[in-house]
């Protein structure tokens, strides 16, 4: 399961807004073997693309750089779909080169809902995991929902303005 | 001196878990050959059977890409850092990558046959 504090997936959710039509990518970053993301390190994307992403290499080399230093690890890898599903396509699944870390895809594809669900790849298999909001603040006069895409036991609905 | 290498946590099994390794050699491909023969399989994760550098690697030496130094022939000497890290990439459109990804190429050539 990814646990992720509301206000780094509120800014995970704008940093694709934002992007969208072109893929949003980054990572959050956490204190080594802990597994809990903390520091939210939004990337360019390299290839400026609708389709396709890639971190740019010397940023890439920078934060990489900057985890180790800070003893952390990319707890969680995430970017965006912004036609199709928040699910890992097999460019995702091929290229996935960080096994113990969650990644999270978001799909801007409809403008009122934001789909948001995080997988484990490892030597390209796919495994979904279940989605938990910690931190929430829910207000009552929500307009925005993410529908997360996990089987009914497993789901976390969250609303928020 | 040598030349240290950073690994990425992926390419430790060929390192026995070790972050960093030291080699030798007067370019990329003479210190990757030189890793090779004590860290058997690391080569050829990061080079492809045509002998380019694999799409999906990113390699420095010290600060700079070696991409723009000249990829395999770009110079190292004792006392330089290379650090090698996985390129992180993917994206919507399924089409095979060519190249395959650091770790994962057997994968996706399994996936390209289907």
């Amino acid at each position: 399961m990814l646990a992720i504090d509301a206000a780094i997936l509120d800014a995970i959710v704008a940093h694709a807004r934002r992007d969208h039509p072109d893929e949003a990518c980054g990572v959050v970053a956490g204190p080594a073997g802990e597994g809990e993301p903390t520091r939210h390190i939004p990337m360019a994307n390299a290839e400026r693309s609708s389709t396709f992403y890639r971190f740019d290499a010397m940023e890439q080399l920078r934060v990489w750089r900057e985890m180790d230093d800070l003893d952390e690890e990319p707890v969680v890898i995430y970017h965006s779909h912004t036609a199709t599903e928040a699910y890992p396509s097999r460019t995702d699944r091929n290229l996935a080169a960080e096994p113990g870390a969650h990644y999270l895809l978001v799909s801007t594809r409809d403008p009122e809902i934001t789909e948001i669900r995080s997988f484990r790849i490892v030597d390209g298999a796919v495994t979904e995991e279940p989605v938990q909001v910690v931190n929430a603040t829910v207000d009552s006069m929500a307009v925005q929902s993410y529908m997360f895409g996990q089987s009914p036991a497993a789901v976390d609905y969250e609303c928020r303005a | 001196m040598a030349i240290e290498v950073r690994v990425p946590t992926i390419l430790r099994t060929h390192t026995n878990g070790q972050k960093v390794v030291e080699g030798a050699g007067d370019t990329i491909a003479d210190l990757l050959g030189d890793l090779d023969a004590r860290h058997p399989g690391l080569r050829a994760r990061l080079v492809t059977d045509d002998g380019s550098l694999h799409r999906f690697v990113n390699v420095y030496i010290n600060d700079e890409d070696v991409r723009f130094l000249g990829a395999l022939d770009a110079k190292v000497s004792d006392g330089d850092t290379v650090t090698i890290l996985p390129a992180v990439a993917g994206g919507a459109l399924g089409v095979a990558v060519a190249g395959g990804a650091l770790g994962v190429v057997a994968a996706a050539a399994v996936l390209t046959r289907r």
